[in-house]
């Protein structure tokens, strides 16, 4: 039988340990930042913060000289409603590029075109901003014939165009991970290869088809400069995607500079923040919850 | 045999735990190393805020940089609101603002560092009113600027004013500036009232660049920025004290001997009295050379006292 050696065992433990430091301190940074964001914001909290006011009123004046507002109905809206946007492009583009990347497409093409794609991930968000301002802009302008392009529909389209690659990206590793049994099984009782992603495929990579998507979500919601720069930062419930809008993220990204530390201003900001964590944090939650309601079925 | 099976056992951690030890040791030595740089120490000076004024304080610092090469002026912009703000903080040597310190502001500075914003004014600069080359009108009043951006104002197309848009771009875009931008500040004190605020829904622009460049892009808008930053494609409208007087077209001689109604003087804010290198740079810019700099950036220079400067 072989022995170890001292410091062979030494070593072992200690990486083991290096490890699981690694392991824990993902919990540890999470707690830590959500913790760090509740401090700044908490003071204004607990003392005179309005939540009725907050979560009801669409008049964001901070910097009133003679009546300040902190409603942030139409920011939450904003967001809201560029993400949904984005999503409802994102998905079904997503989706079927991962399809056809995974099924129909042939070999040569298939690693050009996930390079490609990876490719569009690259690009800065600040880029995606500018390319929104100055291209896109005016090409809605002359395409719907609307006064201004800086719209809810600018700010989709460019979210969306920077979330397809991690929806494509997951997705496709989501179907191409369902065993080739199942193809095989299929095939062999005669179906046409639609049928085969439709009926068997897209089934079998549901949860990882969903992750995707989430995660798609959470690019599209907490983008801040490329929605800074083509939603209009308009302070407006948008009554359709024609409209100039503010999100969250822009908010704060716009305003933390100006805010003096600790004033109610600075702190209703990290309020705010407080309140994109949340929403991120349910939004994974009812997604592990569905996920896992799937696989128990 | 128990040999060969140690050997071809061995584990891979040794080489790994050497490399790794390896590159910490080299890492903490370039770290700790620190430079030995030969060069003389430069003086840097940190100046930030206002975006109205941030091409000028470029410019400054530039030709400053010819004049004194072993002091490093750094500009960047934010708005009045971040200048102001990195003051009270005692994080910049000087802000740039297009509006004057608050009160509030000046005790938290005090409060914060233990000495009160110094201001020196270094120019003036008239906030024009900007709108479409494709727009007709030539001139606005005052009053009806608060009825267009005002709260609680019920105007939103051109119709409305009596101005006849082509190509039925009637909804007037409103262009604005995001709030901490001392422009800003100085238009909702300026036009629109003390006690008011801006009606929601404004395209909330980054820089005074920004808001002209929109509206130069978009025939039913209108904006107000810097009269320096105006570019072929838009109009500067001639503004109204009060409905039916004289309008006066944002330029120098209007700004200087007071015709125009929104002009703004721009000052640069220090902690306390400024002392060295800070001094000799405020003092080069009220010089000659830094007022023609003004000049030459599209701004208003300070009026030349009447005898000996």
């Amino acid at each position: 039988m072989q022995t170890r050696r001292r410091w062979e065992i030494l070593v072992e433990a200690a990486i083991e340990s290096l490890i699981r430091l690694c392991g824990v301190s993902a919990i540890l940074f999470v707690f830590g930042i959500f913790f760090f964001v509740f401090r700044e914001g908490a003071g204004f909290l607990f003392s005179g913060f309005n939540a009725r006011e907050f979560f009801t009123s669409p008049e964001w004046y901070p910097t009133s000289q003679s009546h300040v507002r902190y409603g942030v109905l139409a920011l939450i809206a904003g967001t809201a409603s560029v993400t949904a946007l984005a999503m409802a492009i994102a998905v079904p583009f997503g989706v079927g590029a991962a399809i056809f990347v995974s099924e129909f497409c042939g070999p040569r093409w298939k690693e050009a075109l996930k390079i490609t794609i990876e490719l569009l991930a690259a690009i800065p968000s600040v880029v995606w901003g500018f390319i929104g301002l100055t291209v896109m802009n005016p090409l809605i302008m002359w395409g719907f014939g609307v006064p201004i392009g800086l719209t809810v529909l600018n700010g989709g389209v460019v979210l969306a165009l920077m979330s397809v690659p991690i929806i494509v990206s997951i997705g496709e590793d989501a179907i191409r991970a369902v065993p080739d049994s199942y193809r095989e099984a299929a095939l062999a009782l005669g179906v046409t290869r639609w049928q085969l992603v439709y009926r068997v495929l897209l089934p079998a990579a549901k949860n990882g088809l969903l992750a995707a998507v989430l995660l798609g979500v959470g690019r599209a919601a907490g983008e801040t400069m490329a929605v800074l720069m083509a939603t209009g930062h308009a302070v407006k419930i948008p009554t359709s995607v024609m409209d100039s809008v503010r999100t969250l993220t822009a908010t704060i990204a716009a305003e933390l500079g100006e805010a003096p530390v600790h004033s109610e201003h600075y702190q209703v900001l990290f309020i705010i923040g407080i309140l994109l964590f949340s929403i991120t944090f349910v939004v994974n939650l009812t997604a592990d919850l569905v996920v896992r309601g799937i696989k128990r079925r | 045999m128990k040999t060969r099976l140690r050997r071809s056992n061995r584990p891979v951690t040794a080489p790994l735990v050497g490399l790794l030890l390896g590159a910490v040791v080299a890492s903490v030595t370039v770290a700790c190393g620190g430079s030995t740089s030969k060069q003389p120490a430069k003086t840097v000076i940190q100046d930030t805020g206002s975006d109205t004024m941030v091409n000028l304080a470029q410019a400054w610092a530039e030709a400053y940089a010819k004049v004194a090469p072993q002091v490093s002026v750094e500009v960047s912009g934010g708005g009045s609101g971040t200048g102001i703000a990195a003051l009270e903080n005692g994080t910049v040597d000087i802000a740039n603002a297009s509006r004057q310190v608050e009160p509030q502001e000046a005790a938290a500075a005090k409060k914060n560092t233990g000495k009160e914003p110094r201001e020196f004014m270094v120019g003036y600069d008239a906030l024009a009113v900007y709108v479409s080359k494709s727009n007709p009108m030539e001139e606005i009043s005052l009053a009806q600027l608060a009825t267009i951006y005002a709260e609680g104002e019920k105007v939103t197309k051109w119709s409305e004013l009596g101005v006849k848009m082509p190509d039925g771009a009637d909804e007037i875009i409103l262009v604005s500036r995001q709030s901490n931008s001392g422009t800003y500040a100085y238009f909702r004190e300026a036009v629109l009232g003390k006690g008011r605020d801006f009606k929601l829904g404004s395209r909330d622009m980054q820089g005074s660049k920004d808001v002209v460049e929109l509206v130069s892009k978009t025939p039913g808008a209108i904006g107000y920025s810097g009269m320096g930053y105006a570019i072929p494609e838009v109009k500067q409208l001639r503004v109204a004290s009060k409905a039916g007087e004289t309008a006066y077209a944002p330029t120098v001689e209007n700004t200087l001997n007071h015709t125009y109604p929104i002009a703004r003087p721009l000052f640069m804010y220090t902690l306390g009295e400024p002392t060295g290198a800070v001094k000799t740079y405020l003092d080069w810019v009220h010089s000659d050379v830094g007022q023609d700099i003004v000049r030459a950036s599209g701004y208003v220079p300070l009026p030349k006292p009447g005898a000996g400067q």
